[in-house]
């Protein structure tokens, strides 16, 4: 299952993550791994929301699949096959430098943590759309400044922002929302085929959140370009995601459709993270907290990496790490799998499922 | 002597549940009258609080809601004396905050707490756990010798489930996570064994998954050591956790605009901004999240705190803003059945 010696067969997927390892270097001659076995395949237009709690992962995954990681980490196995807007696959991790430069924002563009710190505080919001034009536009087809500015306008109003105003601002004359808000439509600039979000609405109040939520629907609809959004925010993955893959400890331990995961969880992890969310509306279920917290990546205990902190952990569980099981098969990447030997304890689950 | 500023609005009704025999039946202990503060900017003058009229009761909670720059975090730290306001006054235990003599605004200091909202922000990174904890202790001489001060900081720690508390009292900052952080910061608040807390978003920036086990420990405070809360958040779905039996007041540009008891504004929001606000969380589930229709605003952002709307501030995001009333007098926040409301078009129906 990990042979990569040969190019898989062509799926028709637009990125296919199979056996990634990433790692930092914690010392001279030591490295942690971060990201453990992580396959999976995203589709043209789907959406894949990346859940778990801080620490988990989930970052340094987005950061690997655009080669984005800082100098001490590395993705140290495994494949991220992309296929480019001309049909071509390609692996990211044997991209040299200029290849990798045309590949970031013209193939898969990235937005980062914080829209606070992502701008640079003494250029203008133009400058940096002609910025990223010049950089990562090739010689031939680069456009002249009017018609770069022409095009940030469009994008701009795609995010119900108003060009003339937010064009000639500093970063710290925007709101945090309209600066989340420009810093999409940056991303969005060349027209990627796929968008990484870090935690795209974390700090912003409901109803800035809310915009975003509406105008990234909106301008996947417009754009079709295929979306990973990583998130602590179960509600986030609910509303904007076509598939969850539940992250912990750095392994993906939970894959499928939204509704799966919402509505028939089969991973204890899966459905403790939904159970610990306020609802606002419906009977007043209350939230459950989670006691615990993830374990250090340096030193992860025996068998399954949840079992310390599950409240259906068996004896078994601290000896024998579970492998993903395949509960029900789909196409398009859309198949449910968990990896927790209890699974298919239709017993131990069947609260979860009287959710829907 | 209470209410030295003019306003347009009768005090909101502190009756809310008074009738029941409840919690809120019990003396306020805290009392907001009236406040208002101006700040002064390069572009003008702006009003981030204007007159608002609050009750904090011991083992209640108040949960203030709304957007950045409502004025949530200025009426908090006005309420906790951190601020001084620029009309109305604080009254604490039925004393105006402002005529009081030093020794009196200590034990008003002592007595309500202020836990702020970014934990990586609000500790001292290079004091121990045990030193930040008792700060206060040891500031007003509450504790003798150092061993006495560490057994103290062992006690609260143990209080907000920093279990066992000899793990932590030696550690700094940075070798905790966040959600432990916030725990010392409100072991820090509890030290002075405080009537009050005043909790700024104090777990917006944690994960869900510490954010319920945090509010459980606060809840806890809130029942067993009879502590009255002033609870901000930006997020209905915790204010419904948190404050289930206490209740909402939603501000808009430093005005509270609907009040009452907490199931009834979160259950049926009545003012067309809560209703916004209720209808922008992103409910875990996804049938919910798609299925239901969403009560939309005319527009997403704020408008200009230096230039306000005339009429009801909140008429140019209103969907429901009929012209003639709505933009050209501001709505009073009046009585309407179970809560205060401030809004023309709600309240005459």
């Amino acid at each position: 299952m990990t042979d990569h010696s040969t190019t898989p067969e062509d799926t028709g997927a637009l990125l296919s993550v199979s056996g990634v390892d990433i790692g930092y270097r914690t010392g001279r001659r030591t490295e942690t791994t971060i990201v453990r076995d992580v396959s999976l395949d995203l589709y043209p237009g789907q959406s894949l929301a990346l859940v778990g709690e801080s620490g988990c992962g989930k970052t340094t995954l987005g950061l690997g699949l655009l080669r984005l990681l800082p100098r001490t980490g590395r993705i140290s196995a495994g494949r991220i096959l992309f296929r480019r807007k001309d049909g071509r696959r390609v692996d990211v991790r044997t991209l040299g430098k200029e290849e990798l430069r045309r590949f970031r924002w013209n193939e898969a563009a990235m937005v980062f943590q914080g829209a606070m710190n992502a701008f640079n505080p003494v250029l203008r919001i133009e400058d940096h759309f002609t910025d990223t034009f010049r950089a990562h536009e090739s010689g031939r087809g680069r456009r002249p400044r009017a018609r770069i500015l022409e095009r940030s306008a469009e994008l701009l109003e795609m995010l119900h922002l108003d060009p003339a105003r937010v064009l000639r601002a500093h970063p710290h004359e925007l709101s945090g929302g309209m600066r989340q808000r420009a810093l999409i439509a940056l991303a969005l600039a060349l027209e990627p085929q796929l968008l990484i979000l870090d935690e795209p609405t974390t700090a912003l109040d409901v109803l800035t959140q809310r915009a975003i939520v509406e105008r990234l629907a909106e301008l996947r609809e417009r754009l079709g370009f295929s979306m990973v959004f990583i998130t602590h925010d179960l509600g986030l993955a609910a509303e904007l995601s076509d598939r969850v893959a539940t992250m912990y400890a750095g392994r993906l331990i939970e894959t499928g459709t939204t509704r799966d995961i919402f509505h028939r969880p089969r991973h204890p992890y899966t459905s403790a993270l939904i159970n610990s969310v306020p609802s606002v509306s419906g009977g007043r279920t209350l939230p459950e907290s989670l006691p615990g917290g993830p374990p250090s990546l340096a030193a992860l205990p025996p068998g399954c990496s949840f079992a310390p902190r599950c409240a259906h952990a068996l004896d078994r569980c601290s000896r024998t790490r579970p492998e993903p099981e395949l509960l029900q098969e789909r196409d398009r990447g859309m198949s449910h799998a968990a990896a927790c030997l209890r699974s298919t304890d239709t017993a131990l689950f069947a609260e979860g499922a009287t959710r829907d | 002597m209470t209410d030295r500023t003019l306003r347009t609005t009768p005090p909101p009704a502190p009756e809310t549940t008074a009738a029941d025999g409840g919690p809120a039946a019990a003396q306020p202990v805290l009392t907001l009258r009236g406040v208002r503060r101006e700040f002064d900017t390069p572009r003008g003058r702006i009003s981030a609080v204007a007159g608002v009229d609050l009750d904090v009761r011991p083992g209640s909670v108040v949960c203030l809601v709304g957007e950045s720059g409502c004025g949530k975090t200025t009426t908090a730290r006005i309420a906790a004396g951190l601020t001084a306001p620029s009309g109305g006054s604080v009254l604490f235990r039925g004393r105006d905050v402002a005529a009081m003599d030093k020794r009196e605004r200590a034990g008003f200091r002592r007595s309500v707490q202020y836990i702020h909202q970014d934990p990586y922000a609000s500790l001292n990174p290079v004091r121990t756990v045990w030193s930040t904890v008792t700060a206060g202790l040891r500031r007003h001489r509450m504790v003798g010798g150092r061993a006495e001060a560490r057994g103290a900081a062992a006690e609260l720690l143990e209080r907000v489930d920093l279990t066992p508390a000899e793990d932590y009292l030696d550690k700094y900052p940075h070798q905790m996570s966040g959600g432990q952080r916030q725990r010392v910061a409100v072991a820090r608040a509890l030290a002075m064994n405080p009537q009050v807390v005043i909790a700024d978003e104090s777990t917006s920036m944690l994960d869900v998954s510490i954010r319920v086990s945090m509010l459980n420990t606060l809840g806890r405070l809130r029942d067993e050591l009879g502590v009255g809360f002033l609870f901000i958040t930006h997020d209905l779905a915790v204010a419904r956790y948190f404050a289930w039996e206490g209740e909402v007041a939603v501000m808009y540009l430093g005005r509270v605009v609907e009040h009452g008891p907490t199931p009834r504004v979160v259950g049926d929001p009545r003012h067309p901004y809560t209703r916004a606000l209720v209808s922008a969380v992103c409910e875990p589930d996804p049938d919910l999240a798609r299925g239901g229709e969403r009560f939309r605003l005319r527009s997403a952002d704020v408008p200009d705190l230096t230039d306000p709307p005339p009429g009801c501030d909140f008429h140019p995001r209103c969907p429901l803003h009929e012209a003639g009333d709505c933009d050209t007098v501001r709505p009073p926040l009046v009585r309407h059945r179970d809560r205060s409301l401030s809004c023309h078009v709600v309240t005459r129906g």
